[in-house]
């Protein structure tokens, strides 16, 4: 992975940037001992670290501008991080950078049911934002499965999204407004707890903007009345391709379940072993969960089970209660964790029409065979958003090369069968280099230009997102 | 002018010698209309696949063409898009990229979201004569800049569409409407009840002569089942009944605003915080129309009413969407203005699209 060159007289200058930080905020808001900032040096992309310069904690919106200001009048890079939780590299930081933290921002700041809004401090964790509201019957819908460690604030960068958002939508879907501090340290606020805003929509622009237009420090957040209730049920099938044209039938048929979980046959057999969550001994499966009253629940799963039976399942089990519910859910939940046992592994976030599943998942086979490394796929098979799993050993010399190269195939793959590079994780610096893949130069281009309009200088978070050849001269000026 | 293909819209621009007035159907005449006309007539869907719950269609394409074919796989867009062409004067052939570019979205919005959340991918011409492609075709995309959601709602501002995405949703086979016999004044609150219940209201709103009504849909049993349930929550705020055949004909009349069609006077539309509705349509007077719970006003006032000097002090932001009162928009906040003059410009560097259309 290439980064750009620190700069060197950023490096050389690192005690009097210190100093400066140290002028502006209180003294336990900057780290510089590298014992210290160690801790900030990867995310979870954990195979590529660099160390900062140092590392801001702000504790208020006014301390993220004063930090900010400092820094671009210094001409300092700056790496905003929520939780650290992301698989792209999004939060790795530059020799020559500062990481501003939010872990310290996570107040509840407003909860309005009337209005069904909550405002927090962009660092709090998704998981402890339903938190806040479960007792009262509500939730904030977005869950990606790294819901009890990610924050709102990268949340928003990644436009993140998790199992149940084919039907309650992505973070965009349900991010009302923002506050946002700029490079330069203006705190400007775009929307509110109002469902339009007027003029262009920069909340949009926004979110997914992987921390490069701004840092956001609060955000007003959709919240939701929980279901009456909800009920998972398991499929299992003797081949990929069935399973795909299963979910296919499903939406086909007027149904919208709010999840519709995949796990072929290497991933049932790693998470087994793990968990015991007793799934079949099948090729693939599919967890499909609906929701509402019992008798609604009963409805969309009576029309379910009747597609399924005309695709020839070797099972077709509905939880009866919440402990088997619970345990139709653990191997999925597990998945990750259980391959992570088994081996090291590369995660995938490609996403693809659902119609290309059976045809991109018989490549992905193909392509395991050619490179010679396992790939086990567990995906939102609802909305096409794929996790291949691409197994490989870390000690063995070019390894992890073999990997990187196996899975941008996978990716261009995804591409090429009509999808994307991303689904949810985001672009960072994971696939920054295969961007031109998706996009033309003045795709690209007018992208970059918006860049331009939030961060001149391109300080905020600049060698993530774009091409390093694409952004060189911006970068440089 | 009119063009027929990405090219020709390409080259149109481009070749521009002053400014262009962009339209599709001409169904919204919003604000400034300044320059030649340039009319998107690039139709036709390109690609439609209901089992992906995906359609890329051509922006010049008629939204009735849309509606009729995905209605014929049982699927609809999300958004339910409003039709305002007989309430502004202007009745004629709603495209999917006048929708788009005005970010139209009906009363279903509190439920699915509003045309930016459906929209999952489009191809536009920006003002330099450039052809440029975000998003794609699939529902989850976080490559690169979401500059998809930028372009709905920028009224043609920053890029002219030539090609629009969606994703879509399965029709729901049954509805019903609670209607409550209460004044407009007494509406939200009663609305914020039924959204906050968890029995999936699609639609939340007030007529004149109807009173507050709430919307279920789904399949038969289960909306006859959520309806009862609502039934019963809303006896408290006054006399209730369940609509069933009607439903959809209230949904209609309040998506396209039929009570005010062919009456004078100026039309404002107010989105705010829905728990300020009531004392805003107090402040107001006028006609009024709500939906989304009280979040969206709708306000037909007599000519030259300034509806955000009545309405203030607010949360929100208030258009002008026919009358004579000056600026249409909403003034924007400094620092807001800052950002959006700086991306016109970098988008259309010429200043030639659609200029002073958005205030």
């Amino acid at each position: 992975m290439e980064m750009p060159k620190p700069k060197e007289d950023l490096l050389a200058r690192k005690p009097q940037i210190i100093a400066r930080l140290r002028e502006v905020l209180p003294a336990d808001a900057v780290i510089d001992d590298p014992s210290e900032t160690r801790a900030y040096e990867c995310d979870a992309l954990s195979a590529y670290r660099c160390q900062p310069l140092g590392v801001v904690l702000p504790r208020s919106t006014a301390e993220v501008a004063a930090a900010l200001k400092a820094c671009h009048e210094l001409g300092v890079p700056v790496v905003p991080r929520g939780a650290g939780t992301s698989l792209a590299g999004g939060s790795m930081p530059q020799a020559d950078s500062v990481v501003l933290g939010l872990a310290r921002m996570n107040a509840v700041l407003e909860t309005d049911y009337p209005n069904r809004f909550i405002r927090v401090e962009a660092g709090r964790t998704n998981l402890s934002v339903t938190g806040a509201v479960e007792s009262d019957g509500w939730f904030y819908a977005p869950d990606p499965s790294s819901q009890l460690a990610c924050a709102i604030s990268g949340n928003i960068a990644m436009n993140s999204g998790g199992a149940h958002c084919l039907k309650y939508g992505v973070t965009t879907n349900n991010l009302l407004g923002v506050t946002l501090v700029t490079m330069e340290g203006e705190v400007v606020e775009v929307g509110g707890p109002y469902l339009d805003a007027g003029g262009l929509d920069l909340l949009g622009l926004i979110c997914g903007s992987e921390g490069q237009l701004g840092v956001v420090t609060e955000a007003t957040l959709k919240i939701l009345p929980k279901p009456e209730g909800a009920r998972p049920v398991l499929i299992g099938f003797n081949s990929n391709e069935v399973a795909g044209a299963c979910v296919a039938d499903i939406i086909k048929a007027g149904i919208l379940p709010v999840a519709i979980e995949f796990m072929d046959r290497p991933c049932i057999v790693a998470t087994e072993a793990f968990c015991h969550a007793g799934y079949p001994d099948c090729e693939a499966l599919l967890i499909v969960e609906c929701e509402g009253s019992e008798a609604e629940i009963d409805e969309q799963i009576g029309m379910i089970r009747q597609i399924a039976t005309r695709h020839e399942p070797v099972e077709f089990r509905e939880a009866q209660s919440a402990d088997e519910a619970a345990r139709i859910w653990l191997g999925r939940k597990s998945a990750f964790g259980a391959m992570g046992q088994i081996n090291d592994y590369m995660c995938l976030d490609g996403t693809i029409p659902v119609s290309e599943l059976p045809f991109v998942l018989r490549r992905i086979g193909e392509l395991s065979k050619e490179y010679g490394l396992d790939v086990a796929n567990v995906f939102h098979a609802g909305d096409g958003n794929m996790h291949p799993l691409i197994l490989y050993n870390a000690n063995k010399p070019g390894d992890q090369e073999l990997c990187e190269k196996l899975g941008a195939e996978i990716l261009k793959l995804c591409v090429e069968a009509g999808g994307c590079l991303t689904g949810e994780h985001g672009v960072g610096i994971e696939k920054r280099d295969l961007m031109d893949v998706q996009f033309e130069p003045a795709d690209l281009e007018a992208q970059m230009r918006v860049k331009d309009v939030f961060d001149p200088k391109w300080l905020l978070n600049p060698a993530k997102v774009f091409p390093l050849g694409a952004s060189a001269s911006r970068r440089a000026s | 002018m009119r063009v027929e293909n990405e090219a020709q819209l390409a080259e149109a621009v481009r070749d521009a010698g002053g400014a262009l007035a962009v339209r599709g159907g001409g169904t919204r005449p919003v604000g400034r209309c300044l320059g030649e006309p340039l009319e998107v007539g690039i139709s036709g869907i390109t690609l439609y696949e209901p089992g992906a719950l995906t359609l890329v269609v051509g922006a010049g394409t008629p939204l009735a063409e849309v509606e009729a074919a995905i209605a014929a796989e049982g699927q609809r867009l999300p958004f339910e898009p409003s039709n305002w062409g007989s309430v502004l004067g202007a009745p004629g052939t709603s495209t999917v990229g006048g929708v788009v570019a005005a970010n139209v979205s009906g009363p279903r919005r509190v439920q699915a979201g509003a045309c930016r959340d459906s929209l999952i991918g489009t191809r536009f011409v920006d003002g330099r004569g450039q052809i440029v492609k975000n998003g794609g075709r699939v529902m989850k995309n976080v490559t690169g800049y979401d500059l998809v959601k930028l372009m709905a709602g920028s009224w043609g501002t920053l890029g002219v569409m030539s090609e629009v995405a969606f994703k879509l949703l399965p029709a729901a086979p049954s509805q019903a409407t609670v209607v409550i016999d209460l004044p407009a004044g007494a509406a939200q609150v009663a609305l914020a009840a039924a959204l906050g219940s968890p029995f999936d209201v699609s639609g939340a709103g007030w007529l004149p002569g109807i009173g507050a009504v709430v919307r279920v849909e789904g399949l038969a049993e289960s909306v006859a089942y959520r309806a009862e349930r609502l039934r019963k929550l809303m006896a408290p705020f006054g006399p209730v009944r369940i609509e069933e055949d009607g439903s959809a004909a209230i949904w209609a009349s309040l998506r396209d605003l039929e009570p005010f069609i062919g009456k004078d006077g100026d039309l404002w539309r107010l989105s705010v915080k829905p728990s300020e509705a009531s004392e805003i349509v107090a402040r107001l007077g006028g006609e009024v129309l709500l939906d989304w719970g009280g979040g969206l006003i709708w306000a037909l006032l007599p000519e030259g009413s300034d509806a955000r000097a009545l309405a203030a002090p607010y949360t929100g932001h208030a258009t002008c969407m026919r009358g004579a009162a000056g600026v249409t928009f909403e003034p924007e906040p400094a620092s807001i203005a800052t950002l959006t003059t700086a991306l016109r410009a970098q988008f259309d560097p010429k200043g030639i699209l659609n200029p002073g259309r958005m205030g």
